[in-house]
């Protein structure tokens, strides 16, 4: 199983090598891969619907309890068939779709990749690999997206879609965490056997919440379902593989993988229903407003996707039947709307539904398969739609509570969904065709085979569900937790309520169909609402926080080195003057202290009178003597306290420093007062601050106990061992001689770029240009 | 004394501050100076100050027989003093360097990369 999954991955790995080949007219043969693990997986069909589930363990980080877990059991078999089945197809029709496409061998790298991470998504039995092949099909996605690199709202679309689902993959991780904090284990399967023990957890509710983020984000329900919209900017396979069949349905995978686990509550049942129900209805009405073909096609796949969640919500028995027939019935025919409509664009360059009609004509068998995609999509009999389209009905019916508002909101959807699949698979292949597209050609077998294969099926599984129902659907519901001996699926359900609300759908779609035409005025009055959409709202929410990191970068870091000083000071200041104001005693015992002498006095009083000469005075050469004075006085200092080498050192650098800035500075220009008077007084002000609170700190770090130890270590042994009597030497030469050492290249380095900086000579041309300034 | 140590050891910080937040690069780098100064004198305050016991083993010892100044402060500020001069010293010469090419020791004229602005 680990190489079925591997499979995708090592394919694209491939095409990095020998990608040249599936340019040309190979390129059909990339089809083959899918086509092969449709063939893998088919064969599990009857283990599978005999009840069997197939586990496959490969340990990977033992330490952490994370494994490559693989479990395949009806919910998977399901998803890997449609994955593996679907992506044949569009590998197929890819082949003519983009033929001679320059990065043709890239795509089919990207859709391989996808092919495996999607696959790798539901057959995960550990949560952290789950996580893994989450996020790796959010990015391929990215790449699927912005395949057209060139073209800037691709890019952006495909940056769109990868911040939410992106943020959906961390929400997964986070909740990942959570159950693993809650159960000690990543294996789903082990979750499902302490699924009490989480109901019954303090942080049940968080570790739904972070699940729904997860799967909301990817599933696109409102208020996150703005990305898919822009994804259809991909090239149409795409858009038919990851933004209808597969990938949008993994958030409805995780969803129905968790409702054994985290499902049956309250609070899991009414979240789902209300969201997917606002998903349905919300984006099942915007088809109306929209002209291009895939923005219909997105916003009904959308109102699909909220069918799904509104279904695992219902929670009952009936509700996941409806689910898994639906899809089903949704992969096959918005598939197949979404290869049409790439047909379309491919031969007649127009995805405006307002410009297209009569081209069955021209391509009946693209019609043909169009035609039958938008009556299963309407739930008209004998099609598979309309078994799923019943079995929703039935499970909205049987629901506990507030069953009317359920109904009008379901029968709304589908009434707007049929519409959406009759504009989208009827309109364009009815009625008279328009000069323009008269020298549209029809387009080969590769193109019209796979809608036309898919639309068919759709039509066969209707009239006889029985070929789906115990081997596939069955399965599917048993995995989600409920009893599923008693399913059989069926055409005809008799005459009842369900179905006087079928035929009052299709009455209502259709007539609608014929009144409201699909044009340019509705998607203006869409337009009107732009404002307030989602989508609008965040980019709002985006500009001002980039406003306020603006800002923020513009006060902290403005290039001012007093203004970092500034707030670095202050701030130390404030913290470190909070903790001080609470616990400083500010009583000094003065018996403690060594006596003052006259010498001391002296000292001080030429060091202070020094500093201030050094800060206040105009001329430069005074503030450096000055400077030079103060160093002498802290050396004076330093003789009074037992340290000569001190004295000594600080004596010869604190000359050679004076020596160096008279003779260097001689020429810079008149030392100036640049800052106002009120400058000087608030950073004089903050200066007498810090410098009381160092003096301060100071004065308490003395009150406390001294550990001495070292020194004493280094006194004990400077003669017997390194035999100098200087302690401080031998420190420096012996004890610590390597450090000295460093320091002594560092010096050497400074020295050498002093010298160079001394000796540098600019060029004629530089520095003519330097003195023009 | 210890009081007094610390007055000292507050001007020479808070001077070095002042000069720092001025715009003139003489003035930044008298500032550094003065808080490099700052910070020896704060090191060999809290290492605590012994009068007249210089960590020197007297001539007819192998250890010390009296209380003696600790000598590990002493070793770091000797360092720091050294090290100091090395940046000071590459500090001056950048600043003329910096003036011969851009002709101004403003801060606030020099905080572009970019020669026109």
């Amino acid at each position: 199983m680990l190489t079925a999954i591997l499979t995708g991955f090592l394919f694209s790995i491939l095409l990095v090598f020998v990608g040249r080949l599936f340019k040309g007219k190979l390129s059909i043969l990339a089809s083959l891969v899918p086509l092969g693990l449709f063939i893998y997986f088919f064969q599990f069909i009857i283990p599978v619907s005999n009840g069997e589930i197939i586990m496959r363990s490969y340990e990977w980080i033992p330490s952490f309890g994370v494994d490559l877990g693989f479990k395949l059991d009806g919910l998977s078999l399901l998803f890997s068939l449609l994955i593996t089945g679907i992506g044949f197809l569009v590998f197929f029709y890819t082949s003519s779709y983009l033929k001679g496409h320059e990065y043709l061998d890239r795509f089919y790298g990207y859709l391989a990749s996808f092919m495996g991470a999607m696959l790798g998504l539901v057959l995960s039995d550990n949560m952290i690999t789950l996580f893994v092949f989450w996020e790796l099909t959010s990015i391929t996605s990215f790449f699927l997206i912005g395949f057209n690199n060139t073209s800037e709202a691709s890019r952006k679309s495909a940056l769109t879609a990868l911040g939410i689902t992106g943020i959906g993959g961390l929400l997964l991780l986070a909740g990942a965490l959570l159950l693993n904090n809650i159960t000690g284990t990543y294996s789903i399967s082990e979750m499902l056997t302490m699924s009490e023990a989480i109901r019954s957890n303090e942080f049940y509710i968080i570790a739904v919440l972070l699940i729904f983020g997860a799967a909301f984000t990817k599933s696109a329900q409102f208020p996150f379902h703005f990305w898919l919209p822009g994804a259809m900017k991909a090239p149409t396979p795409v858009s038919t593989y990851l933004h209808s069949a597969t990938m949008v349905k993994a958030g409805v995978y995780l969803l129905m993988r968790f409702t054994p686990v985290l499902g049956g509550e309250n609070f899991w049942n009414t979240t789902l229903i209300i969201v997917g129900g606002i998903t349905m209805l919300y984006s099942a009405i915007h088809t109306i407003f929209r002209t291009d073909l895939k923005g219909i096609l997105a916003y009904s796949t959308i109102s699909a996707l909220g069918i799904l969640v509104f279904l695992t919500g219902l929670g009952t028995q009936e509700a996941f039947l409806a689910a898994a027939v639906f899809i089903i019935v949704h992969a096959l025919y918005k598939a197949t709307l979404f290869l049409v409509t790439g047909i379309i664009d491919h031969q007649a360059h127009t995805r405006d539904v307002t410009k297209l009609a009569g081209l069955n004509k021209i391509m009946l068998p693209v019609g043909v398969a169009g035609i039958l995609a938008a009556i299963s999509s309407a739930g008209i009999p004998p099609t598979i739609g309309f078994v799923g389209k019943e079995l929703t009905y039935e499970a909205s019916f049987h629901s506990e509570t507030l069953v009317v508002l359920l109904m009008i909101a379901i029968v709304l959807t589908k009434i707007f969904l049929l519409y959406a699949g009759f504009v989208a698979g009827i309109k364009p292949f009815t009625g008279k065709l328009p000069e323009e597209h008269s020298n549209v050609k029809m387009p080969g077998f590769v193109l019209w085979g796979p809608p036309l294969l898919l639309a068919i099926l759709g039509l066969v599984f209707g009239i006889a569900p029985f070929i789906i129902d115990s081997p596939i659907i069955k399965p599917v519901v048993e995995a989600m937790g409920a009893d599923a001996s008693e399913v059989h699926l069926a055409l005809w359900h008799g005459f009842n309520m369900v179905f006087i609300l079928s035929l009052i759908t299709i009455g209502v779609g259709t007539a609608l169909y014929f009144f409201v035409k699909p044009s340019n005025k509705l998607v203006a009055v869409a337009e009107k609402f732009e404002s307030i959409s989602p989508e609008s709202i965040l980019i709002k929410f985006n500009r001002i926080f980039i406003g306020i990191s603006n800002f923020w970068t513009d006060f902290f870091q403005n290039g001012y080195l007093r203004n970092y000083i500034s707030i670095i000071i202050l701030f130390l200041v404030v913290l470190v003057g909070y903790i001080m104001v609470g616990n400083t005693s500010f009583v000094i015992d003065y018996h403690s202290l060594s006596k003052i002498t006259i010498y001391e006095i002296t000292a001080t009083l030429v060091l202070i009178a020094g500093i201030f000469y050094t800060v206040f005075t105009q001329s430069r050469l005074a503030a450096v003597v000055a400077m030079g004075v103060v160093g002498l006085a802290i050396c004076l200092i330093f003789v009074f306290y037992s340290a000569p080498d001190l004295a000594m050192t600080q004596f010869s650098i604190d000359t050679l420093t004076v020596i160096l800035f008279v003779l260097v500075l001689y020429k810079l220009p008149k030392y100036l007062r640049l800052s106002d008077y009120k400058t000087r007084l608030r950073d004089g002000i903050l200066s007498a601050i810090f410098g009381l609170l160092i003096a301060t700190l100071a004065l308490q770090v003395i009150a406390e106990p001294v550990n001495k130890d070292i020194g004493n270590f280094y006194a004990q042994n400077a003669y017997l061992e390194a035999h100098g009597k200087n302690v401080v030497n031998v420190i420096l030469v012996d004890f610590r001689g390597a450090d000295t050492l460093i320091e002594i290249s560092v010096l050497s380095i400074a020295a050498v770029g002093v010298f160079g900086l001394m000796k540098l000579r600019l060029k004629m041309a530089d520095r003519k240009r330097y003195q023009d300034r | 004394m210890e009081i007094l140590l610390a007055i000292m050891i507050g001007v020479l910080y808070a001077s070095g501050i002042y000069m720092m937040l001025r715009r003139s690069l003489v003035k930044l780098i008298i500032g550094i100076i003065l808080l490099g100064n700052g910070a020896n004198l704060l090191i060999f305050f809290l290492g605590r100050i012994t009068k007249g016991a210089p960590p020197i083993i007297p001539a007819d010892g192998k250890v010390f027989s009296e209380a003696f100044a600790d000598p590990v402060p002493q070793a770091l500020i000797l360092t720091a003093i050294v090290i100091s001069f090395g940046l000071q010293s590459f500090a001056i010469v950048l600043v003329k360097r910096a003036h011969t090419v851009v002709r101004t020791d403003d801060l606030d004229e020099m905080n572009a990369t970019d020669e026109d602005s």
